[in-house]
């Protein structure tokens, strides 16, 4: 019998530590996820000195390579069009998405071409450890002074890990800025229409940003 | 596409922007779109110009201590307004920047206030109407100062009698003054407005919109209270069938692996590049 006992506890406590040893792997908190991140880019931007001369293929590769994981843009693109997201088909849906993906990044690696000595500062996080989505609040300090610039992002947490689906500038949120655009395009000329004009506009940006590799 | 259908859809589409709603907080926005045309027609002449230059061949301590300058005779006007609001340590902390930059700072040249970790704050009467609970109402464009609401522009005069330097004598030394104010502003929102240019694919809406959420969310500081998202699809699912997913475009939105190509091919091969951009995009497709 207390053989047994003993056997069935020594079960329990391996049974125990085989459950907490996937928590001992837990993903990163959003916060220093987001820390780890922006520092990085920062630095990167900062540091290379293609980036500073103004060669924007370099910054879209750096923020492919360490922003793109860790947003969700499905999300972010069905939020953006709001009610009309059910209406398009898969094929169209998966079309805006990609099209939407290539315009943020094209407009979040020109404002990182713009980095030439700011510094982040983050605030403390709000909500309890067991949120889903959470709301991570930080700063742009310039190094001209004046108003420190806002960013927050607002993350969900997957099985793969946290990712971002909304971001804010001073004060604006992506999606809610977006909405207006893309309800407008799409009371235009439908979603296709929307879906040309971002692709011809990424075409437009492609272009430039080309034109700014050749040159450096 | 048979042309009956095609008619049809015509009518449909024309049906449509006749009857576009029009944004709940934008009841003026035909006169909004002209006056957002104008002031962009004398950006372009003459303000973003002006500005360029300025940027260009002013050494970059001469243009910080502009900007430091005339922040420093804002920060009266934002202590006064944060006091007023009930914020009496961030009032009382402007006062400090004010009164440190004003003497130590050699009359606000140097900001000295924010490197002793005195934050820079900005409050006009407009914010402090909207703690009182003065809603923003409709949004406005004016002439030549932009973005505005309703609210914020019948507070608008109350913030330009405050400013000190409307009382500074004489003309001759004040208007050059309020000019290079203007186009040390618009110099620094040079690459910001750059950047509006290349994400926005209606200006003015992306403006507006943008607008509006800052305006709310510097009434409340930063912290709005949080609105819900309409029609929310809720976390996509990083499943098993990614294979799928990954299979269907290169760099799937929900994989975590790094992209099977660049999302953008800006350039292959160092020549045509453009026209490979483009290309390769298409193929894509």
């Amino acid at each position: 019998m207390n053989v047994f006992k003993k056997l069935f506890a020594v079960a329990g406590v391996a049974l125990a530590g085989l459950a907490f040893a996937p928590a001992a792997v837990a993903q990163e908190a959003p916060d220093a996820l987001i820390k780890r991140i922006s520092q990085e880019v920062l630095d990167t931007a900062k540091n290379d000195k293609e980036i500073q001369a103004g060669n924007q293929k370099r910054v879209l590769d750096l923020v492919e390579a360490k922003i793109l994981p860790h947003v969700d843009f499905q999300r972010m693109t069905a939020l953006a069009a709001g009610r009309f997201w059910r209406e398009a088909t898969p094929e169209q849906q998966k079309q805006l998405v990609n099209e939407f993906r290539t315009l943020l990044v094209y407009t979040y690696s020109g404002a990182i071409s713009q980095v030439k000595d700011q510094k982040l500062e983050f605030k403390p996080m709000r909500g309890e450890p067991t949120d889903t989505e959470v709301e991570v609040r930080s700063q742009v300090l310039q190094p001209r002074g004046g108003d420190p610039i806002q960013l927050n992002y607002r993350l969900e947490k997957l099985p793969s890990g946290w990712k971002i689906y909304d971001v804010n500038v001073l004060g604006a949120w992506l999606v809610e800025t977006y909405k207006g655009n893309f309800a407008a395009e799409i009371s235009k000329g439908g979603i296709d229409g929307l879906i040309k004009t971002l692709s011809d506009k990424n075409k437009r940006l492609a272009a430039s940003a080309a034109k700014t590799a050749k040159s450096s | 596409m048979g042309p009956a259908l095609r008619i049809m859809m015509l009518a449909a589409a024309l049906a449509l922007t006749g009857c576009a709603t029009t944004h709940p907080q934008d009841p003026f926005e035909k006169f909004n779109r002209a006056m957002f045309r104008f002031n962009d027609t004398v950006d372009q002449a003459a303000v973003k110009p002006a500005a360029e230059v300025y940027r260009r061949t002013l050494p970059g301590f001469v243009q910080t201590g502009v900007g430091n300058f005339f922040g420093n005779l804002e920060d009266g006007w934002t202590a006064v307004n944060n006091l007023l609001q009930g914020k009496v340590a961030d009032g009382m902390s402007d006062v400090m920047r004010f009164t440190f930059n004003s003497t130590f700072g050699l009359g606000g040249v140097l900001d000295i206030a924010s490197e002793a970790g005195l934050q820079k704050h900005k409050e006009d009467f407009g914010q402090t109407l909207g703690k009182w609970g003065v809603r923003s109402g409709p949004y406005v464009v004016l002439p030549v100062f932009g973005s505005s609401t309703l609210r914020d522009t019948v507070a608008f005069p109350v913030d330009i009698e405050a400013d000190p330097w409307r009382y500074v004598r004489p003309v001759h030394t004040r208007n050059p003054g309020s000019i290079l104010r203007v186009v040390d502003q618009r110099a620094v929102l040079l690459d910001a407005s750059n950047l509006i240019e290349e994400a926005a694919l209606d200006r003015y809406e992306f403006v507006r919109d943008a607008y509006l959420q800052r305006r709310q969310s510097k009434v409340y500081d930063g912290d709005p209270p949080t609105s819900a998202y309409e029609f929310d699809v809720g976390p996509t699912e990083a499943s098993g069938d990614s294979t799928a997913a990954e299979a269907a475009s290169s760099g799937a939105a929900t994989s975590t692996e790094p992209a099977q190509g660049p999302v953008v091919k800006v350039e292959q091969n160092g020549g045509g590049a453009a026209n490979t951009g483009v290309a390769d995009k298409e193929s894509r497709q």
